[in-house]
């Protein structure tokens, strides 16, 4: 696939431009806010459900936190969690479905079975199953995201690679006595690769969705620590009295969702727009 | 072959089991000659039987599995029932005497044997919490939960299908350009957001018409009380509705630029005809993947808009019962949610099979 070709459609797309402006910034808000943070997020410094005013920009939450502190300190775990459940997920996935692609027979309906039981559960109840039994750990969490996205991402690059494995040019590596080791991970994952990267965008904007939906729940970081999440839940009886408290932090969990989203959605878009051209 | 590529855009947003399942069928939508050879021996047994025969012993498989897995995660893992319920200051004497209680001093096939033969028979155990059977505390929630997912798919199945075919006739044009955009927009925020920014808009701050809490009458039906299901209602379509739109959209285009609608048109049939009898019935097969899929979706997503609008329904009931750790509620209402998600997919598959010709007569193409 020709690069300038690539880069060209990706310029012209705006989706693409705009779910990267979107995604990163809130990633730079996220990374950079606990430093700029005008106030400790724990620091009691106003009124309950204060109004703004100069010392607090978008005023105070239901313990007199200053929330435009909190929103920039609470960006961080939403982030990284969300990263890093994709792309476990993603990583572990393509292997398994690579796998079952590629060898086919009893092993793939084994994989295929498992991964319809799972699918089964839907993703939030399944993660609360497991943090109801076994606390709220931040990698525990991770790693049950993950788990909920496996069984989508292992049917993508399963179906991918069974189409790949026909194909001669595969079929002349196995002749020609690669490992298959070799043959998985340098002539097939190269070639499922970017289907693969549309889905790790799609993911991460599930991923936001349940995290952010998981310590709102309360089963997220534990208070007092700022979480975006968690704030929005905090403040929710404020609403009517002080409703940026409750709306900056749902505003900013969205845009991130939205930016990521978009960016899959403009990535598969100029995929598809190449492999139409050709 | 590559993945199948004109249409990328719609199947890889669409999520997980769905997309995978028809690309192998979608495909075979357009043939309908194959019909003919099912003619010839109507004697023998339907080509189909076999295959759902097999489905629904997987499915069966599978809810037992579903059933071993949450027993499992709630009564085998290291973290000790007894000892989260009674909390760190009980003494040891008593946590054992709670494990002798919840039969957790035999060995754990024998507990499973014996919760799921209880289960089996509507016994589920009582509420740690209020001691109530745990077949009673869900039943009603189970009602209005069932009342607010209906009232949901009501509305979006046949709006996603009406509005789908409505963009799909018109693409490109700027009101299919702006409908897909805001779609893209609406399915990407956490439905929690949504819900928040309805009730700010509906119930609180702008237009404060609707209870933003939904303190239902434990005596009458969810029904009868639609005032109170209006918002949690109206969250849930606005989540679920774009998937289901894009999706009717895509497959109906993917249907309209076919050969068989070309030769339709060659053919010199109606505009109208080739629509209604020919593109919509081959474009709303692929649907009912969709709609179960989104039904599924659905039922992890009533949890937290039942807990954002304090709905007395199942998910926010499994929400309290996490939070104090009532086992025997975590463990039906799990179970419950996840074999209503397992029927679900089985009744889509089927539907899917029954309704596409060539399917019912090769089921076994499919590899499911």
């Amino acid at each position: 696939m020709n690069i300038s070709a690539w880069t060209k459609k990706i310029r012209q797309n705006s989706q693409i431009g705009l779910g990267f402006t979107l995604s990163a910034g809130i990633l730079l808000l996220a990374l950079l806010g606990p430093w700029l943070a005008p106030h400790s997020p724990l620091d009691l410094v106003g009124p309950r459900y204060g109004s703004p005013d100069a010392n607090a920009l978008l005023g105070y939450d239901y313990l007199g936190h200053d929330v435009w502190s909190r929103l920039l300190s609470g960006g961080l775990s939403l982030v990284w969690m969300s990263i890093a459940a994709s792309v476990i997920a993603l990583v572990s996935g393509a292997l398994i479905g690579m796998v079952a692609g590629f060898f086919r027979g009893r092993i793939d309906q084994t994989i295929l079975w498992w991964s319809d039981v799972f699918l089964a559960f839907p993703n939030l109840i399944l993660i609360l199953l497991v943090v109801a039994m076994l606390g709220r750990d931040p990698w525990l969490i991770v790693i049950i995201v993950s788990i909920a996205f496996l069984p989508g991402v292992i049917r993508l690059s399963r179906s991918i690679t069974l189409g790949i494995a026909q194909q001669e040019y595969i079929e002349a590596t196995t002749m020609m006595g690669y490992s298959t080791y070799r043959i998985l991970l340098r002539e097939i994952l190269p070639n499922i690769s970017m289907p693969l990267l549309i889905h790790l965008g799609t993911m991460l904007s599930w991923a936001v969705g349940i995290l952010a939906g998981l310590s709102f729940l309360g089963y997220g970081v534990e208070p007092p620590a700022a979480d975006w999440g968690l704030m929005v839940n905090e403040n929710r009886a404020g609403l009517q009295i002080q409703p940026y408290a409750v709306l900056a932090p749902a505003i900013l969990i969205a845009l991130f969702a939205l930016g990521t989203n978009l960016l899959a959605e403009g990535l598969g878009r100029a995929q598809s727009g190449i492999k139409e051209a050709r | 072959m590559t993945i199948n590529t004109g249409t990328t855009i719609s199947k890889l947003e669409q999520p997980r089991r769905w997309k995978i399942k028809t690309q192998s069928r979608r495909s075979t939508f357009i043939s309908f000659e194959r019909i003919t050879q099912a003619g010839t021996n109507q004697y023998t047994i339907p080509a189909w039987l076999p295959w759902i025969v097999k489905r629904i012993v997987s499915s069966l498989l599978g809810i037992i599995v579903i059933s071993m897995l949450v027993f499992a995660a709630t009564q085998a893992l290291p973290s000790d029932p007894a000892r989260v319920i009674l909390g760190p200051e009980a003494t040891e004497d008593a946590v054992e005497v709670f494990r002798k209680h919840l039969g957790m001093d035999q060995p754990i096939t024998t507990q499973y044997v014996k919760w799921i033969s209880r289960a089996l028979q509507g016994d589920w155990g009582h509420s740690i919490d209020s001691n109530i059977p745990v077949t009673q505390l869900i039943a009603g929630r189970l009602e209005n939960s069932l009342a607010l997912v209906a009232s949901v798919l009501i509305v979006i199945i046949p709006g996603s299908l009406f509005l789908g075919v409505f963009l799909a006739l018109r693409r490109d044009s700027w009101i299919d350009r702006t409908c897909v955009s805001a779609m893209i927009a609406l399915k990407a925020i956490p439905s929690f957001a949504i819900a928040i920014g309805l009730m700010m808009l509906l119930a609180t701050s702008v237009f404060p018409v609707l209870p933003a809490v939904s303190l239902l009458d434990p005596n009458q039906s969810a029904f009868a009380q639609p005032i109170f299901m209006i918002l949690p209602a109206l969250t849930l379509v606005i989540a679920t509705l774009p998937y289901l739109t894009r999706l009717v959209r895509g497959s109906m285009i993917e249907v309209l630029d076919s050969e068989f609608i070309t030769s339709a048109r060659l053919r010199g049939l109606k505009h109208r005809t080739i629509i209604w009898q020919y593109a919509i019935p081959n474009a709303v097969i692929p649907a009912i993947q969709a709609i179960a899929l989104t039904t599924s979706v659905m039922i992890g997503g009533v949890l937290i808009v039942e807990v954002v609008f304090t709905y007395p329904g199942i998910g926010s009931a499994l929400n309290s019962a996490v939070d104090i750790r009532d086992i025997p509620v975590i463990q039906a209402i799990v179970v419950f949610l996840a074999g209503s998600v397992m029927l679900i997919n089985l009744l889509a598959d089927i539907a899917t099979v029954m309704l596409t010709p060539r399917l019912r007569t090769q089921p076994a193409s499919t590899g499911a």
